[in-house]
Formats: C-alpha cells, structure tokens, sequence
C-alpha cells in the first residue's frame, strides 16, 4: 500500500473519507458517517432539541461529553456558580448524560477537562476515525491523524440522531515545513507563521495535512497545537499523518485499543498516511529554520508577525481595503505603527486553552518562570484534571507559584471568558490561546496570540520578549 | 415535531428587500454576538446581535454603524466582505441574525461552518464575486435605501442598478431549502444504509 503510485495514490483524507461513505448521493452530497462525537456544556441546547423532538440518541455510546466553557476555575464546587444561565449549561449537561447515558468527565472527576485536550488524553482521538463536536477547535484532534470538524449546534442534534452528517466534500490542501525548526520554536510559532502566510480565509473549504520534517520533528502535543488552530486559517479540518510518536502517545490510554486490537489498529494507521505520488487541490511550503517566535498585533490571527519586527504600517499596505483594516485593528489594539513588537508593554497574561494548556506547554512555561517573577497578573490555566495533577507531581505548580504566577482549575478560562473570567477595557494580554478577535477576552481586550514560552517570557518581563534569550539553552 | 423544529425549517424561495451593509473582511461570529449572551435563552439574545459594535458602554447606539441606520430597519439581506461569519461554531450567531429578521447573507467567502449553520436554520449564503460586493457596498453607501431581489429558484441576485447575478448553491441545500426539509427527517430515510455502514465497519475496525 506505502508503494501505491499514481491513479491509485491518495491522500490521508481521502482514504478516511472514503471508508467514511454512507451515501454519496448524485447532487454531490454525502452522508459521512461519524465514529466518535464529543459534547461540552455549550452543547446543552442540541441535547434539549432532540429531546424536545421525542428523539432517541442513536449510539449513546459514541459520544462523550465534559463541562469546560462555563465552569469558573478557581472552584469545583457546581453550586457555587453565580449567574443561573452559566449554571443551567453546566449541570443541564450532567443531566442530559445521565439520562441518556452519554459518558461524562464531570466537574469533580480528574479526568474532567477542555473538550478537546480530554479526547487525545482518554484515547477517545484515534487515528483513522472521524470525530466531531459542537465546537471549531475540533479540527485539534486530527493531530493523531484522524478526520476531525467542528460543527453547528443543529449537526449535533443530527449527529446525536443518527450518527451521521451531510457534507459536501472538501478540497484537500498540504502545508510543507521544510527543514527542522530552529531553537525554542514550539508549534504555536508554526501555525501562525502559517496563517500570516495564507490568510484567516486561507483555508477555507479545505482540509489541510501538515507535512514535511518540521512537523515530524513536533511532539504530539505541539501538533495538536497546530492543527487546533487550523480552523484559524480557515481550514475546514486540519491533519498530521501518524507515526511512532503517535502511537507511543496513545498506547495504554482508556478508550484506546488494548491487546490484539491494538495489534489490527495499529496495522491499519500504518496504512493511512498519504501515498507517494498522492495529489494536493492546493500545496504551500513554508521554510522551518526561518520560523521565529511569533505574536499577534492586530484582530485577526493572520496578523502575526515575529517578535524580533515591528508593528505594520497600514500606510504601506498592498490596497486600499486592507489599509483600511490594519488602521482599524492598531486603533482598536491600541498601538503605533512601526513600534517594535518587543518594546509593547503587556498588562496580563493568560496560559491555557485548547490551544496550549497540556503538560508540555506546561513544562516550558515553567522552564521560563523558574527562579524570576512575574511582572503581571499571570494565570495558569491546565487543561484537565490529570494535567493539573501531572503537572503538580513536577513540581511545576510550585515553579509557578513561587514566580507570583495563579495556578488553576481546568477549563476555558479566560480563552473566551464565557465564565465570566475576562480581562478588563483597554487591557493588553498575551494569550496562549487562539482568537485575537475584537473583545473575544472581554469587551475592549486586546488579545495577543503567543506560545507558552513567549506569554511566560511576557509575564517575567512585562512586554513582549524573544523567549529564545531566557530559555536555558 | 415540535413548532421549534419546524420553524427551524421554514421554506425558501424569493425575496425582495432592503440590505444592510457590513464592509468588513473576517467579521467573526464573537463580533456577531459576544460570548456573554450566549447562555440566555434564544428570545433574550435577539437584541444582542453585534453588541459591541453596535452600541456603546451607556448602551446608547453608535452612529456609523450600518445596523443603526434608520434604514436598517426592516432589512432581510445582510452583505460583508470575505470571511464572514469566521471563527467559533456557535450557531447563535446565525439564530440572532435570523431572530432580527435576516434570511439572505452575501458575501465573497464565509467561514465553513457558519456557511452549514445557515441552511440549518432556513437562511441562504450567497457567495457573489469580490467586485459585484464591492459594487453593492459602495451602492448601499450612497443608498441605503436601495433594495435587492434574491430568487433562490433562479439563482439570481437582482441589485439596485438592475443588473442580475447569478449563484452558485449546492441543488441539496438548495432543494432542501425551497421544501424547508430538515436535515433529520431526510437522513432517517436512509437508516438502512446507516445500519449496513455499521455492520461493515464493525467488521473492518472491530476496536471502536
Ligand atoms: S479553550 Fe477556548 S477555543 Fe478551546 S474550546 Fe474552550 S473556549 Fe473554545
């Protein structure tokens, strides 16, 4: 099969795709059918729309849930929740599962986490799979190569019904980074030197495959960073085709095959990745020693830049619309134009989200705080329960602290603030999240988009810094 | 079914109105309706729909914003620039459109899900070429009382100077929409073919 050539070559998505093929009706729909399913507290509503409509959930067990959006994290405690329509999504998810006996990683339980650091945690993410949830960052777990969207709160209904979506089929793009990234150079750094490259709309109506030596050289963690981030770029999904790291990664996990099945799994995720010879609608390279630290300036992710330039100067920009949007987002950001990037003061620091929250994002941050102390308030934000604990049984709880930085509960936090955990008006953080939007942190927030390492390196200085000069070498 | 249902899949065929003009590229859904709102029931978000923008901290609308524009009232057909309705799945932000009495968006690209949210929820993305928008919007600027006719039938958008444009629409989403058939009701027709796919597969990865 690695030898097929030609006509008979195909690319990862194409081969899940195919086996994925319900229906293909004539008018060039089809009815793919959905393995696995994930649900978090915004999820609510497609539980009450299917029970509203007397309908059954077809395969309770395909679907997992976890509460992450609404839960504030500096508590466990689910009584404790203010406002009664935060509440409702919460508990109503606990509710809704047990009734329909949907697994759930509840507030409370250990393994209780952000929808989408808890499917590759439980082994629920598995290459070769399609796996969708209400939500866009489901496009992280095609970091294990598997098929993985995010989708609208009515596919879910349709989803929880019948096990199956209707989809148009989407083009497939590769993203080559060649050449081995250089030194304190974290998968963050690659996707948004990916989206300056194509665009926020870059990707649209493609599923992207990250490839090339930069992206073999990543962890799993950094290439879930990666391709969560995808959708960013406007990809419809995002995918790395797996390998030993892979597998290593998912032996032993709780929903992952054990014994012989492990044994036919993993013959068959060898026989996934992209054939020789296998055609792209679209391919884009990227050089991956060029790579630098990156940080966002303006509203949108595709407004990255490394940390060593300076800020744009709408003046010179290519036309008249784009001149008009630079100039919108620095007075929005609050910024001039050519200040260098790393002379911008930070008020705050945010560390977490689906984005960059797990065990490694972890580990480097801390290698950053240790032994200095942070110049602004500065969260930790893990990204489950077990991350917490993993990370607490290293000492890097401790790291944190000692360094003044708010080590918390797991949950989205301050990614998009829905518990009520935002910063404040005109307030500037450098967020290890993913959304740079307007307000996205709070009303009148201005969000920059950084790796673990440089929101650390932030916190520890009080502006933007390259990182590669704190970092023990 | 229950009236939310239907209503969810109310009918499509043609429509005559007046527009509102968004000139932005990546307008996001958080910009559509903050996260904040998004936990209120429905009928609470429906004056939410570009909150931040739209009005200011005492809450007193911003002028410039096409929104508050005394002709904004009454408008069905929403135009933006590219990207629109990019970043989070929440369909909220196709709901809140809809629940303000908008049934048309049109704009050069969409974000994917927001593009499926949409036809969910009985609305119709149109996808026109970057110069016609740029055409339409400096139109609308100068008048924005202009209306515009979309016939979902033919495919057509009919503009203000009377010229006439025709779309692309997938014929599923577009049969789907002229029938106010929903998505569910269709796939339960082919629950035999769903049922053999399991079979299948089951044999084929037997470790899921
Ligand atoms: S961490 Fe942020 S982006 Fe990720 S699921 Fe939560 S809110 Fe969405």
């Amino acid at each position: 099969m690695a030898e097929a050539q030609g006509a008979t070559a195909a690319t990862m998505f194409e081969k899940i795709w195919r086996r994925h093929v319900v229906v293909d009706r004539p008018d060039g729909y089809t009815l793919l059918y959905i393995d696995r399913h994930l649900l978090h507290d915004g999820s609510y509503n497609a539980f009450r729309r299917l029970a509203a409509n007397g309908m059954k959930i077809r395969h309770p067990e395909r679907s997992f849930a976890t509460p992450d959006h609404y839960m504030p994290t500096n508590t466990r405690d689910k009584s404790t929740i203010a406002d009664p329509n935060h509440k409702r999504m919460v508990v109503g998810l606990a509710e809704h599962a047990a009734s329909t006996g949907v697994t759930i990683f509840d507030i409370g339980d250990r393994r209780q986490g952000i929808v989408h650091v808890v499917g590759p945690e439980q082994g629920i993410t598995l290459p070769g799979i399609t796996l969708v949830c209400g939500d866009s960052h489901t496009s992280t777990h095609g970091a294990l190569g598997c098929l993985a969207f995010g989708i609208g709160s009515s596919e879910v209904t349709h989803v929880l019904a019948t096990q199956s979506l209707w989809q148009r089929k989407p083009k497939a793009m590769r993203v080559n980074i060649d050449g081995p990234l250089g030194f304190g150079i974290t998968g963050k750094d690659v996707i948004l030197a990916i989206i300056a490259r194509i665009g926020a709309a870059g990707g649209t109506g493609h599923v992207l495959e990250y490839a090339g030596s930069g992206i073999r050289q990543l962890s799993i963690e950094g290439r879930l960073t990666l391709c969560n981030m995808s959708i960013e770029g406007g990809g419809r999904a995002g995918m790395i085709a797996p390998d030993d790291k892979t597998y290593e990664f998912i032996a032993g996990r709780p929903y992952a095959p054990k014994g012989e099945a492990w044994d036919r799994a993993l013959a068959f995720w060898r026989t996934l990745p992209t054939d020789d010879g296998a055609t792209f609608d679209r391919e884009v390279t990227l050089s991956g020693p060029e790579i630098a630290p990156m940080v966002t300036w303006g509203t949108s992710p595709e407004d990255a830049a490394p940390v060593t330039e300076a800020v744009p100067d709408p003046a010179s920009a290519s036309d008249a619309a784009r001149r008009d949007g630079q100039a919108r987002a620095l007075a929005y950001m609050g910024l001039e134009p050519g200040t260098p990037i790393a002379e911008i003061p930070v008020d705050r620091v945010f560390i977490g989200s689906c984005t960059n929250s797990r065990i490694e994002d972890l580990r480097m941050a801390a290698a950053v705080a240790k032994g200095r102390k942070a110049q602004i308030p500065s969260w930790i934000v893990p990204g489950s329960g077990i991350i917490k604990e993993q990370a607490e049984a290293e000492g890097l709880d401790k790291i944190f602290t000692e360094a003044g930085f708010e080590w918390r509960e797991a949950g989205c936090s301050m990614c998009v603030g829905m518990n009520g955990e935002i910063g404040r008006p005109g307030e500037r953080i450098a967020s290890t999240s993913n959304r740079n939007f307007v307000g996205r942190q709070g009303k009148g927030v201005r969000t920059h988009l950084v790796s673990p390492a440089m929101a650390a390196a932030a916190a520890v200085t009080g502006r933007f810094t390259d990182v590669r000069r704190l970092l023990p070498a | 079914m229950s009236t939310e249902h239907k209503q969810q899949s109310r009918p499509f065929d043609r429509l005559t109105a007046t527009a509102v003009a968004i000139d932005q590229p990546n307008v996001d859904t958080d910009q559509i309706i903050p996260a904040r709102f998004l936990a209120l029931p429905r009928a609470e978000q429906v004056p939410h729909l570009f909150n931040d923008v739209r009005y200011r901290e005492d809450g007193s609308p911003r002028e410039g914003f096409a929104l508050n524009a005394p002709t904004a009232k009454g408008a069905q057909i929403l135009i933006a620039e590219r990207n629109f309705g990019c970043g989070s799945s929440r369909e909220h932000a196709v709901t809140v459109l809809v629940d303000n009495g908008f049934r048309v968006f049109i704009a050069p690209s969409f974000g994917d899900i927001f593009h499926n949210n949409s036809f969910q929820n009985g609305a119709l993305p149109i996808r026109l070429p970057a110069e016609r928008i740029r055409e339409m919007l400096d139109h609308l600027a100068r008048r924005p009382d202009a209306s515009i006719t979309v016939d979902l039938e033919s495919q057509t958008v009919t503009g203000p100077d009377n010229w006439t444009q025709s779309f692309e629409i997938d014929s599923f989403r577009k049969q789907c929409l002229l029938q106010g058939t929903d998505d569910i009701s269709l796939t339960l027709t082919y629950a035999d073919a769903i049922a053999a796919h399991e079979r299948r597969a089951a044999a084929e990865c037997d470790w899921l």
